[in-house]
């Protein structure tokens, strides 16, 4: 599995590099970085800031999928997190409290997603699908049914600021990515997530509070989310109840897959997660500027996300094995009994 | 003979990636009989079953169903050759109705369309021959476990079937539910069917069946004409104890598994070790009327410092379910756990866990081992749940724990680590010791610590638990091998049919005989 680890970052890092080198061929200005006013500027720099969101929603969601979850519910929170924060703005209050209040709100959804799957043991596709389909319905009452739009210089600061010339966004998010990977490998809470994730009854006996661990990856999750839907209110200046964070859950469980954490749920990698994010990000604008039509764009995200799928699969690692020892003339390997179905 | 028997298997032999299952099995049935197949667990029953109805293809031998000679490739070839199966777990579809059940995947009708209404006169013929009173247009999900089973019986041999097969199939039953299956069997008997009854129970293989066969260790242990076997010789055959039985004799020494050490050697060695019974240490452990509804009748149980009590029964005679009471995984109805005299509630592994317990499941892969994680984090992960999340243990301090443990129990791996999963099933076994030893347990309970692992590591884990007693633990040590059993405990509860049968103090007592006539209910 370890070596599995590494084989998915190198595949991240070689896919990464391939997009790249493909756009230095066709136009050598893509990597160009320049500096306007002491703030670096070009399409790298673009790249990183515009899958900065992406990357904070699947950074809690590493952890639910590492469990064996998921969190769909992350673009609902968004959009009622979004809502919140244009009201809080609204009302006056400063950039702290906004935060707080939007932070709250994921805290809030994640408690909720964490209660039914653990505690009552409802699918996590399930449950948090209830949140997901119902948040909607939630940020429209909040915003009223309307675009709220947004003006705060603070605000603004946080999706389009420089910090000693560098963006903020992704900065934070990478800044979270690293506190994160800290906290997970100072505390034993890396390892309960994986021990929940690869064998929950088993982990269940060893005396970890498996429902609890399970619990707390949905409250993560919310709360990244929640932290997302100020980022996304901030960009666009306005609370979009309807168009915010929409489609941020697949856009997150793309990412977690394809930087190598298994749905099934065990290992995690928040670097690879994070690359994963990036490689995407990368396509999508490589796209946009080969000038390869919107309406066609999800064609080439989605073959990567089959290659990748496919590439995890033991029964397909198992049959390309099996097709290169038969190429080869090589002594073919005992197959394995199919698995019989359980009486 | 030869125009009664149905189905001949002869020498059946069947490997899974270089391990024996079953090696030169005969087994016959006659039509109109009902025919016993017993056997502890890895006798290869359920492996001789899933060869009969095609779930798994044979490496040696033949198979012969009414004179034909037959090799199903698939569970749907099996029924179509007139072999049908029920499984213990009724695999039919809830959500459907009774008779959707019964015809799923065989509807009459033609071009796509189904006809409903010859599927639900289908389901009723098929329900009337068995007498069975029940609404065809029911949802499957609706009925009792024990309707459930005798529609999928109805489904089975809605085929034609020539042979029945019901693995496990009184499970989930009452009593009453019992009956009414047995006056099924009894009905399709008397129609000239060939039917095979799996099942751990030996009250119901005297109630109906009339015809046994033993399997042990994946080889014929002997055919039994049921009405002219004591009781008291089935378990012995099954234990692998040696009677009378020419069979018996021949199937002792297994390739694979040591359960057959020769006992003379054994009686020898008992001189400087027999196991203390330490009577006066104080309790670690008290269990008052423990019992949980389908699980264990209320049971007392005691396990004092510095002893190892065993805890002995044939399969489904409640040892594990006991287990789970104490160790918090299941629930207890009733009854009271005492720790140090103090009365103790214990909701959770985790709760035991904090009280000192530990607890090695039989079940080392569903419920032991963290399969892709390494060595390392599988041998931590109890210690540091005792701990909690805050406390980490440093990766020195963790290294330092593995060095210790990979030294001390033998541990054969290349480094901390390798995903356990990797391992073999005895280093497996260690790793989980490890584990709870890691937690410095005051009472550990080893479910079957010895099953499915090679000889040299069995008896290592033997030496490991006579230390442990040494140091001061109180083990409870679940075995289904006997001479195990006698060889490291102070002291045995025996358990029958979910309750206990009788304690023996280790000394002249207790002997394999004894155990196994408690084993049996039966009194010599």
């Amino acid at each position: 599995m370890r070596d599995f680890t590494k084989s998915a970052l190198f595949w991240l890092l070689a896919g990464l590099a391939l997009l790249l080198g493909f756009n230095l061929l066709s136009d050598a200005a893509f990597l160009r970085i320049t500096i306007h006013d002491g703030h670096l500027f070009g399409v790298p720099v673009d790249i990183f800031t515009q899958s900065s969101r992406t990357m904070l929603v699947a950074l809690g969601m590493t952890l639910v999928i590492a469990t064996g979850g998921v969190d769909l519910s992350v673009g609902s929170v968004v959009a009622i997190s979004g809502a919140v924060c244009a009201l809080v703005l609204g009302h006056g209050h400063n950039l702290a409290v906004t935060l707080a209040a939007a932070v709250g709100v994921g805290l809030t959804a994640g408690t909720v997603n964490g209660l039914l799957v653990a505690r009552w043991q409802i699918q996590p596709i399930v449950a948090t699908l209830i949140l997901m389909v119902a948040g909607r319905g939630v940020a429209q009452l909040v915003s009223g049914g309307q675009v709220i739009i947004v003006a705060h210089a603070g605000f603004e600061y946080l999706a389009n600021g420089f910090v000693l010339g560098l963006p903020v966004a992704p900065l934070l998010v990478a800044m979270l990515f690293g506190l994160t990977q800290l906290f997970l490998r100072r505390t034993a809470a890396g390892l309960f997530v994986q021990a929940v994730g690869d064998n929950e009854t088993a982990s269940r006996f060893a005396g970890l509070a498996a429902a609890r661990v399970k619990a707390l990856t949905y409250v993560f999750s919310g709360a990244c989310a929640g932290l997302c839907g100020v980022m996304t209110a901030a960009n666009i200046r306005a609370a979009d109840a309807n168009r915010a964070g929409e489609n941020a859950e697949l856009d997150a469980i793309f990412a977690v897959v394809v930087g190598g954490t298994a749905l099934t749920g065990g290992r995690f990698s928040l670097l690879g997660t994070f690359l994963g994010a990036l490689l995407i990000q990368t396509l999508t604008t490589t796209m946009y500027y080969r000038g390869v039509a919107p309406a066609v764009a999800p064609v080439p995200k989605a073959l990567l996300i089959v290659a990748v799928s496919l590439l995890q699969s033991e029964t397909f690692r198992g049959w390309l094995k099996e097709r290169a020892a038969q190429l080869g003339w090589r002594r073919r390997t005992n197959r394995a009994n199919p698995a019989p179905t359980p009486p | 003979m030869i125009d009664s028997t149905l189905l001949q298997l002869r020498r059946i032999t069947k490997h899974f990636l270089g391990v024996t299952a079953l090696s030169d099995v005969d087994f016959s049935v006659r039509a109109g009989e009902v025919h016993a197949l017993l056997g502890e667990n890895g006798a290869g029953k359920s492996t001789l079953i899933k060869v009969l109805t095609g779930v798994h293809a044979l490496d040696g031998g033949t198979m012969t169903l009414a004179g034909r000679t037959i090799a199903p490739g698939s569970p749907k070839e099996a029924e179509d050759a007139g072999i049908s199966t029920v499984y213990q777990e009724v695999n039919l579809i809830p959500a459907l109705s009774v008779a959707e059940n019964i015809a799923l995947g065989r509807q009459p009708g033609r071009a796509g369309f189904v006809n409903w209404r010859a599927v639900r006169r289908h389901a009723r013929e098929a329900l009337a021959r068995l007498e069975i009173a029940c609404d065809v247009e029911a949802e499957l999900g609706s009925l009792s476990v024990a309707l459930q089973q005798m529609v999928a019986i109805a489904r089975a041999l809605d085929v034609r079937a020539r042979l029945l097969v019901l693995d496990e199939p009184t499970a989930s039953l009452d009593e009453k539910e019992v009956a009414e299956l047995f006056a099924v069997m009894r009905r399709l008997r008397g129609e000239g069917l060939g039917i095979v009854f799996v099942t751990h129970f030996l009250d119901q293989v005297y109630a109906i069946s009339d015809r046994i066969t033993v399997l042990r260790n994946g080889r014929l242990a002997g055919e039994f004409t049921t009405a002219a076997l004591p009781r008291l010789q089935l378990v012995s055959t099954m234990l692998g104890r040696e009677v009378k039985d020419e069979a018996g004799r021949s199937a002792a020494t297994p390739p694979s598994d040591g359960g057959g050490v020769p006992p003379p050697r054994m009686e020898s060695e008992r001189g400087e070790g027999t196991p203390p019974t330490n009577v006066s240490n104080a309790p670690a452990l008290a269990a008052r009327g423990i019992c949980r509804r389908g699980g264990v009748h209320p049971i007392d149980l005691t396990v004092r410092r510095g002893e190892v009590m065993g805890l002995a029964g044939l399969l489904g005679s409640g040892r594990t379910e006991t287990a789970r009471l104490l160790f918090g995984i299941d629930r207890a109805d009733g009854g009271e756990i005492h720790v140090h005299g103090k009365t103790v509630a214990i909701n959770s592994p985790r709760d035991a866990v904090r009280l000192g317990f530990a607890f090695c499941s039989e079940d080392r892969k569903t419920e032991g081992i963290l399969p892709n994680l390494s060595v390392r984090e599988n041998l931590i992960v109890a210690l540091q749940g005792k701990r909690g999340a805050w406390r980490a243990l440093s990766r020195a301090e963790q290294e330092k724990l593995c060095a210790h443990y990979i030294g001390a129990l033998r541990i054969k791996t290349t480094d901390a680590e390798t995903p356990i999963k990797n391992l073999s099933g005895g280093n497996q076994q260690k790793v989980l010791l490890a584990r709870w030893l890691a937690t410095r347990p005051e009472v550990i309970i080893l479910d079957e610590p010895t099953r499915g692992i090679d000889v040299g590591a069995k008896a290592e884990i033997e030496q490991l638990v006579t230390r442990l007693r040494a140091d001061g633990l109180a083990v409870l040590l679940i075995s289904s091998e006997i001479e195990e059993i006698i060889r490291n405990c102070g002291r045995v509860l025996v358990m029958r049919e979910r309750r206990a049968a009788g304690e023996v103090v280790a000394g002249p007592e207790l002997t394999p005989e004894r155990l196994v006539q408690l084993m049996a209910g039966t009194h010599a």
